[in-house]
């Protein structure tokens, strides 16, 4: 029994000596960093991670039709809602690691900085329109924006109309709903005669669940950032100071106290809910963006037709807002994986160039995908929001650009998120809000940038 | 032959040892080893020393959590037992339809985590929503909610160890009891709960342990919220270590050694305090 209990431990320690030694060699060999361009792309492969769940299917399809037309091998992989992050994380540490992967911006990039490929002087750089779509780090161009969004009030053009239409309308026409005080009016009348329009309220439901709370504490909270970087001329800061943040509220305070429930049942209300209350008719705006058109156009039960979606922009008092335009960006930056084999990192540039020049997958892109793709030969978009969207561009309205991307932590986002909830279920004061943001911010800045 | 014999343990053993060897011991002291340095993943790293145990120790949010969690572990390992043990012994005394109750109560165990959190996030909120307020905007509504969720996933299983043990008590002990004059309550408290020693023992250890590991329930019920922003960090009211770790891990790129070196913590308090407990209910056990 002593001599089996011997044998025993000595094997265990073989094992584990075994198991140890195999760690060591895994933690050392990818150490090299930007192999040369020079792969041959026809003998390399493809991996993209996909970070929209809602066009996992359209991107399968495309891979296919690329493998089929090429021989090439493209593996995609969508990672699960909210889960990019942690997908890319595990992802990367496998030996065959994603090929091209996205950051978010240049928050997202400082951390993923040693796995970016420089795009600079690529086929697929050179198709882009503009420079502005490019993330640069000095000379390098470690990320492009490969689609452009844009998001602002959807609104009911049938419903708005009937309001135009009424006795108590103090605004009659869209041409003069171009201010906050305008649009302050407009909700509130809407919001009092409700019964008269055959509506629960003016503004959907601002739902704090976690499906629906990055359309507040990310995409509202841009404005104030917006209104703050412009006024100091930057696109970056460690401390913001709020000086916006007035204006923060007001906006706030008027989708809560206008929209089709009481603000304090908005800590559980979903995505689905205020999907669902546009979609329905029960409600006239609607803050979100041109990726929401799939979900609220007409099904043939329910929903909007093309011409009834009309957009407006987020105003919140700031001066000058006649000429404001919707906030058009991008979160979305492609990236080459540095670390990939040279062969790989070919095949994935040319696999990057098909998608953006092929008439094949502009189409998809266009198409099934419902993406604006900031490159020479994109094709336009079926989406009636994009054309809305394009049209202000056209008038000369001035674009709102997305600063999200500059925040300094996910943290930062959930804390001014949890602040905004509390606040409309009147269960925390504004001061919460502004700590949350001013100080948040200058808390996980200094946590981001350490070290 | 027989000195080949000898040896066949070893072909037995080796594909339970290299799987616990590459599923455990390895990712163990990997672990161990990270917590000391600064990574993304987990093949690019640089050691840093005790930086990472700094930042964690002095972390305002992890010390709340270590609180939070103590106390949802006494209030539930008492709870979970308690109603675990009563409900075993009413369904031992051989009343009808005893399986078909078992079988109830043991269900909730079977689905998971997430699933759960968000079934009771319904339940509560459709409740809370008459008083206008929700599970997320009060902490005490989210330290009992978790309460409630863990009695109703765990009671049903320990219920399964308490019946074992109730069952495996001999009969003679309760006749001999009997016979000399014994009341019900002086057998349950000399003949019933000394002989239930060893399953009072497992329960309470894995309560303990299943408690102080939470985090699917957290993470779907309240996920940290409500936020309190008073002290100038914003702590998260109902959050617990496990979500705390996770989330300093994911939330900034540059902590992910310290969500590594807070797990390392985090494994030192759990394996101590369930020595120390499994010591203590140990010697309590009598032999038969």
């Amino acid at each position: 029994m002593r001599r089996l209990s011997k044998i025993l431990a000595f094997g265990m320690a073989a094992c584990m000596a075994a198991t140890a030694f195999v760690g060591c060699g895994s933690t050392t060999n990818s150490s090299s960093d930007a192999p040369a361009a020079s792969g041959d792309a026809s003998k390399g492969k493809v991996y993209y991670l996909n970070f929209k769940p809602e066009q996992d299917k359209q991107w399968q399809e495309l891979a296919k039709a690329y493998t089929e037309e090429t021989g090439t091998e493209v593996k995609v992989f969508t990672a699960a809602e909210g889960q990019y992050e942690q997908t890319l994380t595990a992802e990367m540490d496998k030996a065959d690691a994603p090929t091209l992967f996205q950051v978010n911006g240049p928050v997202g990039y400082a951390n993923w900085k040693d796995f970016c490929y420089d795009l600079a002087g690529s086929d697929f750089s050179k198709e882009l329109k503009s420079d502005e779509f490019a993330l640069k780090d000095g000379d390098k161009i470690p990320g492009i924006a490969y689609v452009i969004e844009t998001y602002g009030i959807i609104y009911n053009k049938t419903l708005l109309d009937k309001y135009f239409g009424s006795d108590f309308a103090t605004i009659k026409k869209i041409e003069d709903l171009n201010s906050f005080t305008a649009l302050k009016t407009v909700a509130e009348e809407i919001q009092k005669n409700k019964d008269a329009l055959g509506v629960d309220g003016a503004f959907t439901s601002a739902g704090m669940d976690g499906s629906s709370d990055w359309r507040f504490k990310t995409h509202l909270a841009n404005m104030p950032i917006y209104y703050e970087y412009k006024d100091k001329g930057i696109s970056q800061t460690d401390a913001i100071e709020g000086t916006y943040l007035e204006n923060y509220k007001n906006i706030w305070d008027l989708y809560i106290n206008n929209s089709t429930c009481d603000k304090t049942e908005l800590a559980s209300k979903t995505g689905a809910d205020a999907e669902t209350e546009f979609k329905t008719g029960k409600a006239v705006f609607y803050q979100n963006g041109t990726w929401a058109y799939g979900n609220v156009k007409d099904d043939g039960k329910a929903g909007l037709k093309d011409d009834e979606f009309g957009m407006l922009p987020i105003y919140i008092g700031a001066k000058g807002e006649e000429k404001q335009g919707l906030c058009t960006g991008s979160e979305n930056y492609w990236c080459v994986n540095s670390k990939a084999s040279a062969d790989d990192i070919a095949a994935t540039l040319k696999f990057m160039h098909w998608c953006v020049t092929s008439d094949k997958a502009t189409t998809a892109l266009a198409e099934d995908m419902g993406f604006v793709i900031p490159f020479k030969s994109a094709k336009a978009a079926t989406n009636p929001l994009v054309t809305i969207a394009d049209q202000y561009v056209s008038d000369g309205t001035v674009s709102v650009s997305w600063n999200f991307s500059s925040i300094p932590s996910e943290d930062w986002k959930n804390g001014v998120g949890a602040a905004l909830t509390q606040y409309a279920a009147g269960t925390s004061e504004w001061d919460a809000v502004k700590a949350a943001f001013v100080d948040g911010w200058k808390i996980e800045y200094a946590k981001a940038h350490q070290g | 032959m027989t000195k080949m014999k000898k040896w066949y343990f070893l072909i037995f053993v080796l594909p339970t040892l290299a799987a616990f060897a590459i599923g455990f011991i390895y990712p163990f002291f990997q672990g161990i080893y990270l917590s000391f340095c600064k990574f993304i993943t987990t093949s690019n790293a640089t050691f840093v020393g005790f930086n990472n145990y700094v930042t964690a120790l002095q972390d305002d949010s992890f010390k709340y959590a270590f609180w939070f969690t103590v106390m949802f572990v006494v209030v539930s390992v008492i709870l979970i037992n308690v109603l675990a043990f009563a409900i075993a012994y009413v369904l031992t005394l051989g009343i009808k339809g005893s399986n078909v109750f078992r079988t109830v109560f043991f269900m909730p165990n079977l689905i998971g985590g997430i699933v759960l959190g968000f079934i009771w996030q319904q339940i509560f909120d459709g409740i809370l929503k008459y008083y206008g307020t929700s599970i997320v905007l009060n902490e005490t509504f989210g330290f009992w909610g978790l309460v409630i969720l863990m009695c109703w996933q765990q009671a049903g299983y320990m219920m399964i160890i308490y019946i074992a043990g109730f069952q495996s008590i001999p009969n003679h002990l309760y006749e001999a009891a009997k016979i000399d004059g014994a009341t019900k309550s002086k057998i349950l408290t000399k003949i019933t709960i000394p002989m239930m020693a060893p399953s009072i023992t497992i329960c309470t250890f894995l309560t303990l342990t299943n408690s102080f590991k939470l985090f699917d329930q957290n993470l779907a019920l309240t996920n940290g919220a409500p936020i309190d922003f008073s002290t100038g960090v914003a702590i998260k009211k109902t959050q617990m270590l496990a979500l705390d770790i996770y989330n300093t891990f994911y939330a900034n790129n540059n902590y992910r050694g310290v969500g590594q070196a807070k797990a390392v913590i985090f494994f030192i308090v759990v394996a101590g305090i369930a020595l120390i407990q499994l010591y203590f209910t140990r010697k309590r056990e009598v032999q038969q």
